[in-house]
């Protein structure tokens, strides 16, 4: 937990508008982030959302967890829906049907095999049109939803059924996790973060701010699936720590293109202890975690260069 | 009498078969899945909210007295209340001890 | 009163959909339905149309883009054609399951492969059964007056189904017609404003598109096939209404000379205007005994009319402008077979194949289908289909 506002989970919005009762697997990271997303959002937000894990456990009819107002139409066209319903309201107010003052968030929530794969050409779409909107894409790294498939959003490394360890090919994933984060800056879009419920007063303000920006936002959540990543379920949370305390997912936000860091630590954990929890990555030799620790390092230093010159160009 | 939503005809369902109940999936009983389920030391508990933050169930509510109960028809077992406590008040059992 | 106007027919649809004063408009530019989308941006732009156009990067996220304006309540419009509608085919099944109401141009082209841009009904008869309503219009101003109603159709409650109006691309999309067309008090009257019953609404949050298990799925898709089925009866009071305030009438099933006609071809679409011509030219100068039947409602299949419409021909002479490789005839043909089996005394069904990729059917070709059909009805000859025209 951060070391600021202990007390501060008494003054997070308090109703639920995701209920209980969703059927997801125990310790599941993505449920609670989407959870954190409601309580922000409250009640005047729609959500599109993409066929996924978080769309099937909350959706069973004839129950819905969903307390606001939720389309699901498809996988990959979570964006294409949201920006439907944005430009749809806005027209209805335009026109009189619809009060002008009433103010509405329109949410895409989609996983990362819904936004990186196949879900690309949507968002894409999406943001250039500069639809006001929060895309938020929970990456848990695989297709989770159809048995832990690979993404491209999989990690180097990761063993998944599709990217396997064998003892001809004993590496899992072979390609870097595609920058999906610095994709979706390259629209010029006003605001882009990255996120994680294991900081939920980071992920609140994120979101909040995401909502107000005008204009498309983008939200990268790094969502922990213990089922997927072989670990034990009450670990969610914490692995999702480690991962920002040793640099493999660092949380920062692109506000008009100035890079800023959101959370920072002083000293950085090895690499190591973000791998050894989870048995996706049981198979890695020394050679192989060396080369994933020096790969989170080159990227954090190129974060960090970025992050330099936005506060240069901001002096 | 309502019937069962198994039950009905194919016309007696809402347009487009919408669920517009909102939030009744809280009806399911997730917590029959459990195999641990969490208690809390109260005198330890500082009632700083962070398990009922971080449970992905919602299933850590408010007490009267500022501290947090758990909804055991809905927990699930998954323990990150226990890892996330600050001042580890709270542990998991065994279902059924 | 309307004014008459020559205007290529794609304008004229841009144009009544300006007339029912659509919301949104999300479409991806194909050949041959170009015309109409650049047109009602236009219009938009000008300040002569009040919607929200979308300009989205594809035909599967214009149809997304649809069923998001749609569910917020907007009503909504799209055009495509060919790989565009084949693109958007699997959301195509989900709006009518979502109950949405958004009207789609389909400008019939054919399929690929090989690429063509040219006319035929493959793309139409390839999305048969994704529970849209789906109308043939021949002319122009069939165009027109049929864009019109669809909104009509779509946004009655008793139906709230999409609907698609088919016209044939570059012979009707790209040629210069007379239309009349109607003034914007008249279309008022005629079309009221849309009143969704299906909307995402914060003040009465409802989840729409959950997980259709198998308890349910049944139940689910027996609803859009019965409402689809009872569709038809609110089509027939659209045009009857649409009659009665305008003067132009239109059937399901129309006929053309085919009183007492031993011998029906059956066309759809705009290729219906040159057999219209050769009906003339038999039976004026030869004598013979013909008529056509014209299918304008496609889906629901409008089973009881089309048996009053055949009844008592010996021959029905089937023009299909799409072919089921392997199957067993033109989808046409197939459905129209099926309609009459079990009725006694049916006419002889041959099925042709004809007027793929953009060739052709002249008025000497509905000849020689007339000649070949009351051959093969003479011999009783077992056929399941013929391509005409085909160089062996």
């Amino acid at each position: 937990m951060e070391n600021l506002n202990v007390y501060a989970a008494k003054l997070a919005p308090q109703q639920e508008f995701l209920s209980s009762g969703h059927r997801a697997c125990q310790g599941c990271a993505e449920l609670l982030a989407a959870r954190l997303v409601a309580k922000t959002l409250g009640k005047d937000y729609i959500i599109a959302n993409a066929t996924g894990c978080l769309e099937i456990v909350t959706s069973s009819f004839p129950h819905t967890a969903w307390e606001v107002p939720w389309i699901h139409v498809a996988f990959e066209n979570a964006a294409a829906v949201a920006s439907g319903v944005e430009a749809g309201i806005k027209v209805l107010k335009r026109k009189g049907k619809y009060p002008v003052d009433r103010k509405i968030t329109v949410v895409a929530q989609a996983g990362d095999g819904g936004t990186v794969d196949i879900g690309l050409q949507a968002l894409s779409g999406a943001l250039e049109r500069g639809h006001d909107m929060v895309y938020i894409c929970y990456d848990n790294e695989a297709y989770m939803n159809t048995g832990i498939q690979r993404s491209s959003s999989t990690p180097y490394g990761a063993t998944t059924t599709t990217s396997p360890a064998g003892v001809a090919d004993p590496l899992g994933q072979h390609t870097m996790k595609k920058n999906i984060v610095e994709i979706a800056a390259a629209h010029s879009i006003p605001y882009v973060a990255t996120a994680s419920p294991s900081y939920p007063f980071d992920l609140m303000q994120k979101i909040r701010k995401a909502a107000d920006t005008p204009g498309p936002a983008y939200i990268h959540c790094f969502v922990p699936c213990p089922t997927g990543w072989r670990m034990a379920p009450n670990l969610a949370v914490s692995i999702g720590r480690i991962a920002v305390e040793s640099k493999v997912f660092p949380l920062y936000e692109i506000e008009n293109g100035e890079y800023k860091m959101t959370v920072t630590h002083k000293n950085h954990r090895p690499v190591i202890d973000y791998l050894k929890p989870q048995g996706r990555f049981r198979h890695l030799n020394e050679d192989n975690i060396a080369e994933i620790q020096r790969q989170v390092d080159k990227s954090y230093d190129k974060l960090l260069k970025k992050v330099k010159m936005s506060q240069e160009e901001l002096d | 009498m309502t019937k069962k939503f198994n039950e009905k005809a194919w016309n007696e369902y809402d347009l487009g078969y919408m669920v517009s109940d909102a939030g009744c999936a809280a009806e399911y009983r997730t917590g029959d899945w459990r195999s641990q389920r969490p208690q809390t030391n109260k005198d330890k508990c500082i009632k700083c909210g962070v398990c009922y933050l971080v449970c992905p169930e919602g299933a850590i509510v408010l007490a009267a007295d500022g501290t947090y109960d758990f909804d055991l028809e809905h927990c699930k077992g998954c323990g990150i209340c226990e890892v996330e406590c600050w001042t580890g008040c709270i542990s998991m059992t065994e279902e059924g001890e | 009163m309307g004014k008459r106007v020559g205007i290529e027919v794609s304008l004229a649809i841009s144009e009544a959909v300006k007339l029912a004063n659509v919301d949104a408009v999300a479409a991806y530019p194909i050949t041959p339905q170009t015309h109409i989308v650049e047109h009602l941006s236009e219009l938009v732009a000008e300040g002569e149309l009040d919607a929200a156009f979308i300009p989205v990067e594809s035909e599967h996220s214009a149809m997304s883009v649809c069923a998001g304006t749609s569910a917020a309540g907007a009503r909504t419009y799209t055009a495509t054609s060919s790989q565009g509608l084949a693109l958007m085919n699997e959301i195509l099944f989900i709006i009518p399951a979502l109950r949405l109401p958004v009207v789609m141009t389909i400008v019939n082209r054919s399929l690929s492969g090989p690429i063509s841009i040219w006319n035929d009904h493959s793309d139409i008869m390839s999305v048969r059964d994704t529970g849209w309503i789906a109308i043939f219009a021949e002319n122009g101003q069939e165009s027109f007056d049929l864009t019109l109603m669809s909104f009509k159709i779509a946004e009655d409650h008793r139906v709230l189904l999409p609907i698609s109006v088919n016209l044939d691309g570059f012979t009707l999309s790209h040629v210069i017609e007379p239309h009349e067309f109607l003034d914007q008090e008249e279309v008022d009257k005629f079309l009221p404003d849309y009143e969704p019953l299906v909307q995402l609404n914060p003040d009465k949050p409802v989840s729409l598109g959950t997980v259709g298990i198998p308890e349910i799925y049944t139940e689910a898709k027996k609803c859009i096939d019965e409402t689809l089925i009872a569709s038809e009866e609110v089509v027939k009071e659209v045009f009857a209404e649409f009659g009665e305030m305008f003067g132009r009438h239109y059937k399901v099933v129309e006929s053309y000379r085919a009183e007492g006609a031993e011998t029906l071809l059956m066309t759809m679409g705009s290729v219906s205007e040159t057999a219209m011509e050769a009906i003339d030219k038999m039976r004026d100068q030869d004598n013979r005994s013909v008529g056509l039947v014209r299918l304008r409602l496609w889906r629901p299949f409008p089973v009881k009319d089309l048996r009053v419409e055949v009844a008592g021909a010996k021959t029905l002479a089937i023009i299909d402008r799409a072919v089921s490789p392997g199957g067993t005839g033109g989808p046409v043909a197939g459905e129209v077979r099926s309609a009459l089996y079990s009725v006694e005394d049916a006419p002889y069904v041959a099925s042709f194949i004809a007027g793929l990729g953009g060739r052709d059917i002249t008025i000497d070709d509905f000849i020689s289908v007339v000649d070949q059909a009351e051959k093969m009805a003479e011999s009783n000859e077992i056929h399941q289909y013929k391509m005409i025209g085909v160089r062996e």
